[in-house]
C-alpha cells in the first residue's frame, strides 16, 4: 500500500485576506514569532485566558444556587423570630392546651381579646380536611392513573392527560370561587341533608350548620385539587415499571387486572405511596380554596359538616387584621408549625419518589 | 503554516486507569500524521492531550511535556489559549444546532469578541472553500442552521469552523468514521489538500485511510506507542512484530 | 383441582378483571366530568361578565354597578414583572450551576433536593416570612419597609419562582448533548462564554418555557399577597404602596355580598384562566416538538 499520489489537487482559491490590525498589546507567546503572523492569529493570541471572567462567572452561578438555601434560612428565621412572643408565653402547650370560656363554660381555644391562644382547632381542622381529601382523592386518582396508563385507547390518552395537567395549573382561588358559588349551595341543598338524614346517627353529621360550608365541603374541594398531582405522579411511577414485569405476569396467564395488580402496582407501590404523601403535602398547605369554604370558626365540633379552620386558613383569615402582637405571634407560630410539617412531609415524599424513579426527582407542578 | 509537535514522556490517567504510558514522538510540521491502533489503545486520549481537552474530565491527569512549536502547552499557557491554536474535529459531527452555517463557522471568532463584519465574511468564505463546502451552501449561509445539513456536510462544516480560527495544528479524531464512503473520500481529499498549510494529526481505525493521506504513522497499543515511522515503512516493512500483526489483521 | 373448581376460579378472575376495568373507567368519569363541568361553568359565567369596561375601568364603590378590574390587571402586571426580575435570573443561574458546574457534586444534590422541597412549602408561609422581613416596621434594611407594599408582594412571588425556574433550567440544560459543549471548548472559547452563548442558547426554548410555567404558577397566587401587597381599590402603580392584584381581587369579591362584585370575580377568573391555559398549552407544544431543534 502506497501513499496515494494520485489524488487530484483540489483547486482552492485563496481569497485576498487583509489582516485587520488587531489589539497589538498583550502577551504573545514566543512560538507565534515563528509562524506566519496573520491578523486573526495575533488577535486571538492576544486574548488571554479570561481566568478572571471564568472564575467570576463560576462564583456567580454558585451564589444563585446557594440562594435556594438562603430562602429556606430566611423563611425559617422570620418564622422563628415572629413566633418568639407566643413560644415564650405558651411553650409546647400551644399545641394542646384548652381554655374554658368563663361565660358559657365551654372549651375555648382562640381568644385574641384575652390573649389566650391554642392551636388545637387548627391542627384538628388540618387533619380532618386533609384526611377527608385523601380518602376521596386517592382511590379516584389511582383509578384514573390505571385507566390512563393501562386501559386507555391511544386517542383519548393525550387529551385526558392534557386536561389533568391543566387542572393542576388552575389557581387555588379559582377553585375557591367555583366552590363558593357551586359546591357550597350543592352541599347545602342536596348533599348535606342527605348525609344528615342517612348518617346522622354516627354523630359525624349534624344539621347545626346550615350554611353548606365546613370540613366536608373543604375536603371535597381539596380532593378535587390534589387529584391531578396524585394521578400524574402515579402514572409516572407506573410507566417507570419495566415492560418485562408486565410481560412476565401475562406470560403466566394473568388477566389484565391481575397483570396490573401484580406486575405494575406491586412494583410501583413505593412510588404510589410517595405520590399520596406528596398529595397530602399539597393538601396540608392549600390555603385559598379552603379559606373560602371552611367557615372560619375557631371551635371544635364533631360533625364533619361544621365550620372550622385549618392552620393555613386561620393565617389567611386573621393575619392582616391581627389584634396585637401576641395574636400575630400566635399566628406566626402556626405558620412555623405548618412550615415544618410540610417540609417533613414533602421531603419524605421526594425521597420515596426519588428512590423509585432513580435520578432527578419527579417535578412537582 | 503549521508547527511541529514534540511529545516527551507523556503519561495520562483517567482516575486510576493509566491510559497512556511514556509516549515520545515528534510530529512533523505541515505533514499529516496518522495514529492507528485497536479500540481502547489510547490514541484518542493522546490526541486530546495535545489540545488539553483530556483534562476537561475531572478525574483526568497528565504528566510529561508537549511542545507545540516552542511552547510547552502545559507550562507556558492556559488551556483556552492552546485551543485557539490547536483545532479539533470530532468523530461525530457537532455543529452548533441553533446557529446558522455562517455563525457556526464564525463562532470561534465571534465568541472571542471579534466582530468586524467584512473580515468575518471573508474568513467564513475562505474557511468554507478550504473545507470544500462553499459551493454547496453559499446561498444559504445565514438561512440554514448548521444541523440541517447532511452528515458529511456537517463534518466539513466542523472542519471549516476549526479552520476559521487559523490554527497551527489540526487534530482529527476519526473524522470520517461516522460518515458514508462518498463523504469519507471527500474528507480525505480535504486532508490531503490542507496538510500543506497545517500540521494535521488524524486518528483513524481505517488503515487504508492512513495509508492514503498521511506521510507518517504511529501505531498505538495498550497505551504505548509501539512504532512511529513513515507510512510507507509501517505498512510495507514494520520493525515491530506487533505492528505487523495489527496491519495484517491478526488482531484489532 | 377439579374441572368445576377451575371453571369457577376463572370466572371469578374474569369477573374481577371486568370489575376493575369498570371501576377504573368509573373513576375516570367521576374525575373528569366534574372537572370539565368546572371549566365550562367558569367559561360560561366569565364570558357573560367580561366586557371592555372590565379591562379599562377601576372598581366602583361597593354596591354601585359597573366598573372593572383594570387596576388589578395592572397591579398583577407590576407584581409579576418584579417577581420575574428576581426569580428568573437567580433561578436560571442556579440551574446553570446544577447542570454545568456542580454536576454530581454533593452540593448540587443538596440544592436540588432543597429546591424540590421548597416547591411544596405553602405559599402563605412565604407571605408570613416576607411580611416579617419587609412589611413589619422594625427598622429593616429592606427598601419600602414598614408598610404593605407592591414591592413586598413582588419579592414574595419572585422568591417563589426561584426553585421552579432553577429545576426546569437544569433539566433543559442537561438535555444539551455534551458534544456541543466539547465543540465550543475545543475552539478555545472561554468557559463562561461557552456556557452562556452555546449551551444556554441551545437550551433556550426549554428554559423559556420553564420560566413561563413558573410565571403562570405565581400569576394565580393569592395567599402570599394577602398581607404583603394587600390589595388596593384604586389605581396605583407605585411599588411603595399596596397594590391590587387579579387573584387577590377575585378572592375579595367572591366573599363580598354584592352581586356586581361577584360578576367581576367571574370575569377576573376567566381572564386568569385564559392566561394560564395559554401558558400551559404553549409549554406543552414546545416541549412536545422537542426542545432542541435539529440537535443530533
Amino acid at each position: 500500500m502506497k501513499v496515494n499520489d494520485n489524488v487530484p489537487e483540489i483547486r482552492i482559491s485563496q481569497a485576498q485576506f487583509q489582516p485587520e490590525p488587531g489589539p497589538a498589546d498583550g502577551q504573545v507567546p514566543a512560538a507565534a514569532a515563528s509562524t506566519e503572523a496573520s491578523g486573526i492569529r495575533s488577535f486571538l493570541l492576544s486574548k488571554g485566558n479570561s481566568a478572571v471572567a471564568d472564575r467570576g462567572f463560576h462564583w456567580l452561578m454558585v451564589l444563585c444556587a446557594l440562594s435556594i438555601f438562603a430562602i429556606v434560612v430566611l423563611i425559617a428565621t422570620e418564622l422563628v423570630t415572629g413566633s418568639q412572643l407566643s413560644w415564650v408565653q405558651f411553650g409546647l402547650k400551644f399545641f394542646y392546651q384548652v381554655f374554658v370560656d368563663p361565660v358559657t363554660k365551654l372549651p375555648m381555644y382562640w381568644d385574641p381579646v384575652n390573649g389566650n391562644f391554642s392551636a388545637v382547632p387548627f391542627l384538628y381542622g388540618t387533619l380532618v380536611s386533609s384526611f377527608l381529601a385523601l380518602l376521596m382523592a386517592v382511590p379516584l386518582a389511582i383509578g384514573l392513573a390505571v385507566f390512563l396508563t393501562e386501559m386507555c385507547p391511544g386517542a383519548l390518552r393525550a387529551p385526558l392527560s392534557f386536561l389533568t395537567e391543566l387542572l393542576a395549573a388552575i389557581p387555588s382561588v379559582i377553585y375557591g370561587l367555583w366552590a363558593v358559588f357551586v359546591l357550597v349551595p350543592l352541599m347545602r341543598e342536596h348533599i348535606n341533608p342527605l348525609l344528615v338524614s342517612g348518617l346522622g346517627w354516627t354523630g359525624f353529621f349534624s344539621d347545626d350548620n346550615p350554611t353548606g360550608l365546613g370540613f366536608l365541603t373543604s375536603g371535597v374541594i381539596l380532593a378535587i385539587m390534589i387529584l391531578p398531582i396524585i394521578s400524574s405522579l402515579t402514572r409516572e411511577v407506573m410507566t417507570a415499571v419495566p415492560h418485562s414485569q408486565r410481560e412476565a405476569v401475562l406470560a403466566l396467564g394473568a388477566t389484565r387486572w391481575e397483570m396490573i395488580r401484580m406486575g405494575v402496582l406491586r412494583n410501583a407501590r413505593i412510588g404510589i405511596v410517595g405520590a399520596i404523601i406528596l398529595g397530602l403535602g399539597r393538601a396540608l398547605g392549600e390555603t385559598m380554596a379552603v379559606t373560602m369554604v371552611i367557615g372560619n370558626s375557631t371551635d371544635i365540633h364533631r360533625s364533619l359538616l361544621s365550620n372550622g379552620n385549618t392552620m393555613a386558613s386561620v393565617i389567611a383569615n386573621q393575619y392582616a387584621e391581627a389584634v396585637g402582637d401576641m395574636h400575630l405571634s400566635a399566628l406566626t407560630e402556626i405558620g412555623l408549625a405548618l412550615f415544618i410539617v410540610t417540609i417533613i412531609v414533602n421531603a419524605l415524599a421526594q425521597l420515596l419518589l426519588w428512590a423509585v424513579t432513580r435520578g432527578a426527582p419527579a417535578r412537582v407542578n | 503554516m503549521g508547527v511541529g509537535i514534540e511529545v516527551s514522556n507523556l503519561n495520562a490517567w483517567y482516575g486510576t486507569n493509566h491510559t497512556l504510558q511514556d509516549i515520545n514522538l515528534n510530529i512533523p510540521a505541515n505533514h499529516a500524521t496518522a495514529l492507528i491502533g485497536p479500540s481502547g489503545c489510547g490514541k484518542s486520549t493522546f490526541v486530546r492531550c495535545l489540545n488539553r481537552m483530556h483534562e476537561t474530565n475531572p478525574i483526568a491527569r497528565v504528566t510529561g511535556t508537549v511542545r507545540i512549536g516552542d511552547l510547552d502547552i502545559y507550562k507556558d499557557a492556559k488551556p483556552v489559549e492552546i485551543r485557539r491554536r490547536v483545532g479539533m474535529v470530532f468523530q461525530r459531527p457537532n455543529p452548533f444546532p441553533t446557529m446558522s452555517i455562517y455563525d457556526n463557522v464564525a463562532a470561534g471568532l465571534k465568541l472571542n469578541g471579534y466582530s468586524t463584519r467584512h473580515v468575518l465574511d471573508e474568513i467564513v468564505e475562505r474557511s468554507l472553500k478550504n473545507s470544500a463546502l462553499w459551493d454547496e451552501v453559499k446561498d444559504d449561509l445565514k438561512k440554514k442552521s448548521g444541523a440541517s445539513l447532511s452528515g458529511g456536510q456537517q463534518q466539513r462544516l466542523c472542519i471549516a469552523r476549526a479552520l476559521a480560527v487559523d490554527p497551527e495544528v489540526l487534530l482529527m479524531d476519526e473524522p470520517a468514521s461516522a460518515l458514508d464512503p462518498v463523504s469519507t473520500s471527500k474528507i480525505e481529499d480535504l486532508i490531503f489538500q490542507l496538510k500543506s498549510q497545517y500540521t494535521i494529526v488524524i486518528v483513524t481505525h481505517n488503515m487504508q485511510q492512513a495509508a492514503r493521506v498521511a506521510e507518517k504513522t504511529g501505531f498505538f497499543l495498550n497505551g504505548r506507542m509501539v512504532e512511529f515511522d513513515s507510512t510507507h515503512k509501517i505498512f510495507t516493512n514494520p520493525s515491530d512484530k506487533r505492528t505487523e500483526d495489527y496491519i495484517t489483521g491478526r488482531f484489532g | 383441582m377439579k374441572a368445576g373448581e377451575n371453571q369457577l376460579r376463572s370466572r371469578f378472575r374474569a369477573l374481577t378483571d371486568n370489575a376493575a376495568t369498570g371501576l377504573a373507567i368509573l373513576s375516570t368519569v367521576v374525575v373528569v366530568a366534574p372537572l370539565v363541568a368546572i371549566f365550562v361553568y367558569l367559561l360560561y359565567k366569565g364570558a357573560s361578565s367580561v366586557n371592555l369596561d372590565f379591562f379599562i375601568k377601576v372598581p366602583k364603590p361597593e354596591g354601585e354597578a359597573g366598573g372593572g378590574m383594570a387596576n388589578a390587571i395592572l397591579g398583577s402586571g407590576i407584581l409579576l414583572a418584579l417577581a420575574s426580575a428576581i426569580g428568573v435570573p437567580i433561578g436560571i443561574g442556579g440551574g446553570i450551576f446544577l447542570a454545568e458546574f456542580g454536576r454530581g457534586t454533593k452540593l448540587a444534590n443538596a440544592v436540588r433536593f432543597t429546591a424540590d422541597v421548597l416547591n411544596g412549602v405553602p405559599s402563605i408561609v412565604m407571605g408570613v416570612a416576607i411580611y416579617g422581613l419587609v412589611v413589619r416596621p422594625h427598622g429593616s434594611f429592606m427598601p419600602f419597609s414598614g408598610h404593605f407594599s407592591a414591592f413586598s408582594g413582588g419579592v414574595a412571588l419572585g422568591i417563589m419562582m426561584i426553585p421552579t425556574v432553577c429545576r426546569t433550567t437544569e433539566e433543559m440544560l442537561l438535555m444539551v448533548p455534551n458534544a456541543v459543549r466539547e465543540a465550543a471548548l475545543a475552539l478555545g472559547v472561554p468557559n463562561w462564554r461557552s456556557v452562556l452563548s452555546i449551551t444556554v442558547r441551545t437550551a433556550s426554548p426549554g428554559i423559556i418555557t420553564g420560566c413561563m410555567l413558573a410565571f403562570a404558577r405565581v400569576a394565580g397566587e393569592t395567599a402570599p399577597l394577602i398581607f404583603t401587597a394587600l390589595g388596593n381599590s384604586f389605581w396605583s402603580a407605585s411599588l411603595d404602596r399596596p397594590i391590587a392584584a387579579l387573584p387577590l381581587q377575585i378572592y375579595v369579591y367572591a366573599l363580598s355580598p354584592y352581586e356586581d362584585q361577584h360578576r367581576l370575580a367571574w370575569a377576573g377568573a376567566l381572564v386568569l384562566i385564559v392566561l394560564i391555559v395559554a401558558a400551559v398549552s404553549l409549554v406543552r407544544y414546545v416541549t412536545s416538538r422537542g426542545v432542541l431543534k435539529g440537535a443530533s
